[in-house]
């Protein structure tokens, strides 16, 4: 599903030249539970920021569902994160001037699809978070708890193959961080690929894979058997 | 994306920042208002004058001896000039196409009626001159169709000139004196009200040999001619031109159609109308700089939330047409609150000070309000271009 193989990427930093990324090579199954951990600055947000599109690679290649991203020009690309990607992010990022309902219905109206339909399907996501009496309320009307999973619901509204989480709990209390992850592992076992950038290691550790990255490098990739399936009991 | 999800989301920014966008479309209403307001003045202004000046009807040719360029009587009569007479008037009438002639002598004398003296315009002229000026008599008859030169002694009265001598009393039959001659009234002219100040009601009639005799003139100072609509103009002072110069051997005279001389007064009155309105724009101009601002500020503010548009799959021409929807959104809105005071405003004006004449033409006003909503898409263009070129992670990451 995913392939990507000698990627680098350096940012110009003051007078410096900073290696985000330094040959990643990675695959990813489709349905996969993902886990990257690392220090600060060791290039988990820029590889996410890869994986979702929002970033190319210097040198290197990346191939989503067989297709070289590389390639794609801008408007492919949005294309491709509109349809296939999912973000989540730690800030949540909702439009404040617009409702719940509002915030969610926004990929389907970039994507053009007609009112109608939109509202049904809005309707549809929210219920399945547990929102639907939450739709018509602004972003500061919400707990934060509430705001990420208006954001989780936006993010895979679209259906997409992937859904990608930036520190989604960083700005939440623990027990809201719990909620939002569980919904997070309910999306995964319906068969979206999730991967989740994280410092804290409980939530690192409950992915069945886990990446370590130091300095823009992956220097760990494994299989966690401790916790495979963790998420059934 | 639908246009009509373009629009909606457009409106909904402009609609949660409430006072700001209020204040930004002010700027522009305050623009669209002064244009609207001055050039409805400037239209009033301009469709009065015409107004003023087609009052003695349309289809008219007026020939002054002397050859200048300029329109107006002729005062300095050149020595190889041959006088303007009776017999060319005459002469012009038989030109086809032309319906009557109206040879005119005027000047200044005292006119007595018993123990009353006045001191007003004598017009010295023809029978034909309720067809051709298009003024009637108000009482009694105009100067009937005499032979020119042995023209009687009648007079018709301008009306104020009947208030003045007579009051309340019937003026018809009874004899006047102007100058040294008696005359007999035989009919008063509806009043016409003044001209560029001239008191057109404030003056008599009468033949114009007498009236040229009395004045000492050899020359008449102008013979109006009225021809058959749907006359080529042009056409027609070319045959009156060649009539003439026969008779006279040169060119000595000056023949301004009234098309000419309306179309002369109408472009400078465009002028006007056009000079009022970029007053106006001066202030539009400030409003687009305003929106200009509030936009740059918008796009500032909302970086973060560009960065996520991005990350859920807007193109940059999608994000860029939302701030130019915004922007044109703003404008627009300041456009219609302008049209609404400006035009308001001409009309409380043309009620308040009925002799200040507003007019407000349709065209204009369709025209401010697509100006309005142009300098909102030109205003809009730079801010949401450097929106549409954020780069989506640095985006993101403001906060």
């Amino acid at each position: 599903m995913i392939q990507l193989q000698g990627v680098n990427r350096e940012f110009p930093v003051g007078d410096e030249t900073v290696h985000a990324l330094r040959g990643i090579d990675l695959d990813i199954e489709a349905g996969e539970y993902l886990s990257i951990m690392g220090p600060s600055g060791s290039g988990k947000s820029t590889l996410l920021n890869m994986l979702g599109l929002l970033d190319r690679p210097d040198s290197g290649s990346y191939h989503l569902e067989g297709v070289d991203t590389t390639s794609l020009n801008e408007e492919n690309q949005a294309r491709v994160r509109r349809d296939r990607v999912g973000f989540v992010f730690q800030s949540f990022h909702l439009v404040p001037r617009l409702t719940a309902a509002a915030n969610v219905e926004l990929p389907l109206v970039l994507a053009g699809i007609e009112p109608a339909q939109r509202k049904a399907r809005v309707h549809e996501t929210l219920e399945a978070l547990g929102l639907e009496n939450r739709s018509d309320h602004r972003p500061d009307q919400l707990s934060g708890g509430q705001r990420q999973r208006v954001a989780i619901a936006r993010a895979t509204i679209m259906r997409p193959a992937i859904l990608l989480a930036d520190e989604p709990t960083g700005n939440l209390d623990k027990r809201s961080g719990e909620e939002v992850i569980q919904t997070l592992e309910t999306l995964n076992r319906q068969g979206i690929l999730l991967i989740i950038v994280t410092h804290d290691p409980e939530i690192g550790g409950r992915a069945k894979r886990m990446l370590h990255m130091v300095d823009g490098a992956i220097v760990d990739d494994r299989a966690n058997t401790e916790k495979a399936g963790a998420d059934e009991t | 994306m639908l246009v009509s999800d373009f629009i909606r989301l457009s409106i909904n920014s402009v609609a949660f920042h409430r006072m700001r966008s209020m204040l930004t479309a002010l700027g522009i209403a305050v623009g669209i208002a002064a244009v609207v307001l001055l050039t409805s003045i400037g239209e009033g202004i301009n469709k009065y004058v015409l107004s003023e000046f087609t009052q003695f009807g349309t289809n008219l040719i007026a020939i002054s001896p002397g050859k200048a360029s300029t329109f107006g009587i002729s005062g300095a009569i050149v020595n190889n000039v041959r006088p303007l007479s009776l017999d060319d008037a005459e002469a012009l009438s038989k030109i086809p196409r032309i319906q009557a002639v109206v040879p005119v002598v005027q000047g200044t004398a005292a006119i007595e009626y018993g123990k009353r003296t006045r001191h007003t315009f004598i017009y010295g002229t023809g029978s034909a001159v309720p067809k051709v000026w298009q003024m009637k008599p108000a009482l009694g008859q105009f100067l009937p169709d005499d032979d020119p030169r042995f023209a009687r002694p009648f007079v018709v009265l301008g009306s104020k000139v009947r208030d003045e001598l007579f009051g309340d009393k019937n003026p018809l039959g009874r004899r006047i004196r102007i100058g040294t001659e008696s005359f007999r009234v035989i009919g008063v002219m509806e009043s016409k009200g003044q001209l560029l100040g001239f008191d057109l009601d404030d003056a008599v009639y009468i033949p114009t040999h007498k009236a040229m005799a009395m004045f000492d003139q050899e020359s008449l100072m102008e013979v109006d001619l009225l021809y058959a609509p749907g006359t080529d103009s042009e056409e027609l002072s070319e045959k009156i031109k060649k009539s003439l110069t026969q008779r006279h051997g040169n060119e000595d005279f000056t023949i301004i159609t009234q098309d000419q001389m309306l179309e002369t007064l109408g472009s400078v009155l465009n002028i006007l109308t056009l000079a009022v309105g970029a007053l106006g724009g001066i202030s539009l101009l400030v409003g687009g700089v305003g929106i200009l601002t509030i936009m740059t500020i918008a796009v500032n503010e909302r970086t973060a939330e560009v960065g996520l548009l991005m990350a859920i799959g807007a193109r940059k021409q999608q994000i860029l047409w939302l701030f130019i929807g915004e922007a044109v959104i703003l404008a627009s809105l300041g456009g219609l609150a302008g049209l609404t005071i400006g035009a308001g405003g001409a009309w409380l004006l043309g009620a308040a000070v009925p002799a200040l004449p507003t007019h407000t033409p349709w065209s204009y006003v369709l025209l401010a309000e697509s100006i309005a909503a142009l300098i909102g898409l030109a205003a809009g263009v730079v801010p949401a271009w450097r929106a549409a070129r954020l780069n989506p992670i640095e985006a993101l990451r403001a906060e």
